[in-house]
């Protein structure tokens, strides 16, 4: 799978389109679904070194795209996403299609209905690709812990990050964060214009942050997550990634809303049509808060994460440092509660209605003790053993109960934030820029998931909505992002702040080694000029 | 008392090998106690005077009760899948009931609204707010690897269930006692295992598997297997009253688990069993009996009671120990992250803003369907219509008897004490002999009430009734009339032909008459026999008596 020997030329006119460009090109009939469809497929193979898919669908996606445009010929479009690729994190049900959660387990098992959030795409004429890589059962920050191998990151096959690095390019490659690895390279190689992740402690948006796409983790119980296969009910939310603000936001519209198969879904608030063109960023108050100026924050992110509260300082918006007080204590207590439910949520893998079974048949016993061992990695063992651990009658009260006491004191944090009058919080999204693949294994996948959720989960803790936008390139010419955390539903209100903050961070677009766009290549380099002097 | 011979072949060696102990040593062990007691429970001996000397109380058993009742609803408690009894295996399995990952647990609110009604029949407390917890074990038939449960809050605590039963040598004597219901639980059936041991191999039928469940726990608040049995008995009758679950423990719609424990009153509880398998509620009655005579001989052979679950084993009569993970298992509980707290509203003046009426379950609108419960119909019975309280027991214990019984009253032209002589013993006693229910009995109602009429009026005997009750059995296309003339049946009113046919039987029996000429009336009775056999029955009695007493003076 060597990068560099193979020139990357899609047809990146096309394919860097954002949803709205992409689907008025559709409209007009400049491009057709199939001929879209053609080039995402055609895109994903020849970024098959990032490893970013664990199932193509080429023959359902070519049909759905044939259906997209007879709609699109007679002019009666489903909505804004008909004929629009998108992929979808193998830890969701697809009805037909394999779903594995990148593990032994699930190898081979074909779920015979759709989840919800897929649906509601299908539904809209959205034709999906692909199933996309991740660390297994979404237990990890890196995609480098699933069965199928570790997601590459596709910024580190840029110009800018090869030139700079000794490394040959099949060993000195950047991860792309996780767990929703695989749909942050899908969305950032330009092989999707849209992919669904999942969040559970930063699923969606660490990847998204690394990868420098769009990335919203939305209000808990925004969206339906029947279908998606658990990692913390109580915290697991689809994700949204996409390329813009504004796409995020159409994808939100569509997806959000109660569904009869979730009981936590709740009635997405009114929202209308589209995010404001115009708004007024000096009505907005911004919160900073102290305690996320975190041990190891790099400088590359601390200067942005200056730079943009500045920016919304000039503009007139009001920035004012807040605090979150047991935000430390976050990590700690996401541990036991993950531990738990996954101990639990995992107790159905035995073998027998589905998934891999053990050879072994001496007892009913040996043979689910065998199948989990077999089918599970060692990541999922761990948390298994830790969670029924926990869960101990004798431990109950030491572990569980304390961990949701200090779950409620967290989510009181943001409560005490937001009932002062700020909208946003503004917090880095990670610690560093995507670190190179052989240093992110030196350490365990525990290790790394503590260290690299710190900014992102106690969102999931108090179920707030948090987005992550693309602000800069690091010195390395990794991107950076920066996390806007809003309101309990108000993820349209987010998502318009979000936006404005897009319009002027001035983020480039991804330009892989051996393209030739050379306009797009210079703004890359003035993105990085501008990172290294600030 | 239900002990198990071997039970007591042991009982009376160690009685032996005591008494004898105690008279050498003139010293009085300790175990002669539970001597007397056991001694007592079976029936009486000299040996109580010896142990009189001392003054502890005797040991007694505590029962408690766990009652499993299945819901009766078209649909499972968390998922859409059709609840039916015998269907073909595994044809009732949705996803959810499967466990297919990423599928997620929906409340049936008929589960809830039968739950509610359960509880409210029961004077519960219904928790305005209760929650769902998961129970984790590896079954084969649980397929997610725990249960939703509600372990926290339950939907309905502290209850109460009043039950009688009869004491006394004609046992006639009601005895009424009460239970406190600590709390009733929704929870999920399992599937169920077949266990194929030739080919050694399990085999899984998921159509259980998520149906709903009421769990009752009752405090151990009962003495013996004859009280668990009453209580379980009224529990059975108020719930298929209620129509929340069909109560037929042979079907397992309703499971009852007793904990069994022994003690001296004033002592805290014993250390107790739980004994399961049981499948009627005679059965409930000796394995719960079984048990506390078993737990009184172990202290007794001063052993100690183990924590344990046993089977029951109705061939032999016994309790087994099961082999018993369960004693040692941490169930892992959690709060099920996937239901929020089911919340009930006492109106719809209650409700929040925005909650759709239909949507939620309203306690008030409960009540006013709650139907006319088993021992308000027996009192209405009794007072009604003047009843023995035993009777009013049975009318109500049989399915659709009560109806049947009132039907009769309103169109025959007798008394409700003669009617009910009908009901509970020809009819009933023709009913259990050949397995029906009342609804498939081929005597209807107002046959029955035709039937009592011709007796009131006279024109044919009560003992012919009964023949003819039987040839209605047998036929139950023809008239009552039909088969009376069929048959010869009515009675014979004529005065002259019943002096003949006693002149007749007089003068046949010379020695009898002379007997009762010497004084001896009773013998009188016999000749009243001839009579009436000679008659086929179609007699009156009384009139029969007057002639002859005229014809031997």
């Amino acid at each position: 799978m060597s990068a560099s020997s193979t020139a990357l030329r899609p047809a990146a006119a096309m394919l860097g389109l954002s949803i709205r460009e992409v689907s008025r090109a559709l409209r007009d009939g400049r491009v057709s679904a199939t001929e879209l469809c053609r080039k995402c497929i055609n895109q994903i193979q020849r970024t098959r070194y990032l490893n970013a898919f664990i199932t193509i669908t080429e023959e359902t996606a070519m049909e759905q795209a044939q259906r997209a445009d007879n709609r699109l010929r007679t002019g009666k479009p489903l909505g804004p996403l008909d004929g629009i690729p998108f992929s979808v994190k193998d830890n969701f049900c697809t009805e037909n299609i394999e779903t594995t959660c990148a593990s032994s387990m699930l190898k081979g098992y074909v779920p015979p209905f759709n989840a919800t959030v897929v649906q509601k795409l299908l539904d809209q004429g959205a034709v999906l690709v692909g199933k996309t890589n991740l660390d297994e059962f979404a237990m990890g920050a890196g995609s480098t812990d699933g069965v199928f191998g570790p997601v590459h990151n596709p910024w580190s096959y840029t110009s800018l990050y090869r030139e700079q690095c000794t490394g040959d390019p099949d060993s000195d490659w950047a991860i792309t964060g996780g767990s929703s690895g695989g749909s942050a390279a899908a969305v950032a190689s330009l092989s999707s214009f849209l992919a669904l992740g999942s969040d559970t402690g930063g699923s969606t948006r660490n990847p998204g942050s690394l990868c420098g796409v769009v990335a919203l983790k939305p209000t808990y119980g925004l969206l339906s997550r029947h279908g998606l296969i658990p990692l913390v009910n109580s915290m697991d939310v689809p994700g949204i990634m996409t390329r813009s603000v504004h796409d995020a936001a159409t994808v939100l519209r569509i997806l959000q809303g109660r569904d009869e198969r979730d009981s936590t879904t709740v009635e997405a608030p009114s929202t209308p049509p589209s995010l404001p063109e115009h708004f007024d960023i000096r009505d907005i108050c911004v919160g900073i808060p102290k305690e996320y100026h975190a041990p190891g924050l790099s400088k590359d992110i601390l200067s942005q994460w200056s730079r943009v509260a500045a920016m919304f300082e000039q503009a007139g918006a009001r920035v004012q440092e807040v605090s979150l007080p047991h935000t430390q204590h976050s990590i700690v207590c996401y541990h036991v509660l993950c531990c738990c439910e996954v101990a639990s949520n995992m107790a159905r893998f035995d073998g027998l209605e589905y998934g891999h079974r053990s050879k072994v048949d001496s007892s009913t016993d040996a043979m689910y003790a065998t199948t989990r061992h077999e089918g599970f990695n060692n990541v999922v063992r761990r948390r298994i053993l830790s969670g029924n651990y926990f869960l101990l009658k004798s431990n109950y009260e030491r572990y569980f109960v304390k961990a949701q006491q200090v779950r409620r004191l967290i989510a009181e944090d943001f409560k005490n934030v937001f009932r002062s009058g700020i909208d946003v919080v503004l917090t880095p999204t990670t610690l560093n820029d995507a670190a190179r693949y052989s240093d992110f294994i030196q350490e365990d996948n525990r290790t790394r998931s503590a260290q690299e959720d710190v900014f992102t989960q106690p969102v999931n803790m108090a179920g707030l909505p948090a987005v992550t936008v693309p602000t800069a390139l690091s010195h390395r010419g990794l991107p950076i992002g920066l996390q806007l955390i809003g309101q309990t539903l108000q993820d349209w209100k987010l998502l318009t702040v979000a936006h404005w903050m897009e319009q002027n961070v001035n983020f480039p677009t991804i330009h892989l080694h051996g393209e030739s766009n050379e306009s797009e290549l210079n703004r890359s380099v003035r993105e990085r000029t501008h990172t290294i002097g600030s | 008392m239900a002990t198990s011979s071997s039970g007591y072949s042991r009982m009376f060696f160690k009685l032996r090998k005591y008494a004898n102990k105690s008279q050498h040593l003139y010293h009085i062990d300790s175990f002669n106690l539970v001597i007397r007691t056991i001694w007592t429970s079976g029936s009486k001996t000299q040996l109580q005077t010896k142990v009189h000397t001392k003054s502890l109380p005797q040991m007694v058993g505590v029962v408690g009760l766990e009652v499993h009742a299945q819901i009766q609803s078209t649909s499972k408690l968390f998922s859409g899948s059709h609840v039916r009894f015998l269907a073909p295996p595994n044809s009732l399995v949705s996803h959810f009931d499967a466990s297919l990952p990423g599928t997620l647990p929906v409340l049936n609110r008929r589960c809830v609204e039968a739950a509610v009604l359960t509880g409210l029949a029961l004077n519960c407390t219904i928790n305005r707010k209760s929650l769902f917890d998961r129970k984790h074990y590896f079954y084969a038939d649980m397929p997610a690897g725990y249960q939703i449960t509600q372990q926290r809050v339950p939907i309905a605590v502290n209850g109460i269930l009043v039950y009688s039963y009869f004491e006394g040598h004609r046992r006639n004597q009601v005895v009424t006692k009460s239970v406190k219901i600590k709390q009733i639980q929704l929870e999920q059936d399992s599937g169920k295992s077949l266990h194929d041991d030739e080919q050694s191999q399990t085999l899984i039928d998921l159509n259980r598997a998520g149906v709903g469940l009421m769990e009752l726990v009752m405090e151990p608040e009962m003495c013996c297997g004859e009280e668990a049995a009453a209580a379980v008995r009224e529990l059975q009758l108020i719930l298929q009253a209620l129509g929340t679950c069909q109560a037929n423990m042979a079907e397992g719609q309703l499971r009852v688990d007793a904990n069994v424990s022994v003690h001296r009153p004033g002592e805290p509880l014993g250390v107790r069993t739980e004994v399961k398998n049981i499948n009627s509620v005679r059965h409930l009655a000796k394995a719960i009996d079984y048990e506390i005579q078993r737990q009184m001989e172990v202290l007794q052979s001063a052993g100690k009671v183990l924590n344990e679950t046993r089977g029951f084993d109705s061939k032999s009569g016994n309790t087994i120990p099961m082999r018993d993970k369960e004693g040692l298992q941490d169930y892992r509980f959690m709060p099920e992250p996937n239901l929020p707290p089911l919340f009930v509203y006492e109106s719809e003046a209650s409700l929040p803003a925005g909650v759709d009426p239909a949507q939620v379950v309203l306690i008030d609108r409960l009540s006013a369907q709650l139907p006319e419960l088993p021992s308000v119909k027996r009192t209405r019975l009794v007072e009604k219509y003047g009843m023995l309280q035993e009777h009013s027991f049975t009318l109500v214990n049989e399915d659709g008897l009560m109806d049947y019984f009132e039907n009769v009253v309103q169109t025959a032209k007798a008394e409700p004490r003669k009617v009910i002589g009908w009901v509970i013993k020809e009819l009933m006693g023709n009913l259990n002999s050949q397995n029906l229910k009342v609804s498939q009995s081929p005597i209807s109602p107002c046959a029955l009430a035709e039937l009592i009429n011709l007796v009131e009026a006279g024109h044919i005997s009560s003992s012919t009734a009964k023949q003819v009750f039987q040839e209605m059995w047998k036929a139950p296309e023809k008239t009552v009339g039909q088969i009376v003339k069929e048959q010869d049946l009515w009675m014979i009113n004529d005065k002259e032909e019943l002096q003949q046919i006693c002149k007749r039987i007089v003068d046949s029996h010379p020695e009898e008459v002379q007997i009762i000429r010497g004084g001896n009336t009773k013998v009188l009775n016999k000749l009243m026999g001839k009579v009436q056999r000679e008659t086929k029955g179609r007699t009156d009695p009384v009139q029969v008596r007057a002639i002859l007493e005229k014809m031997v003076s």
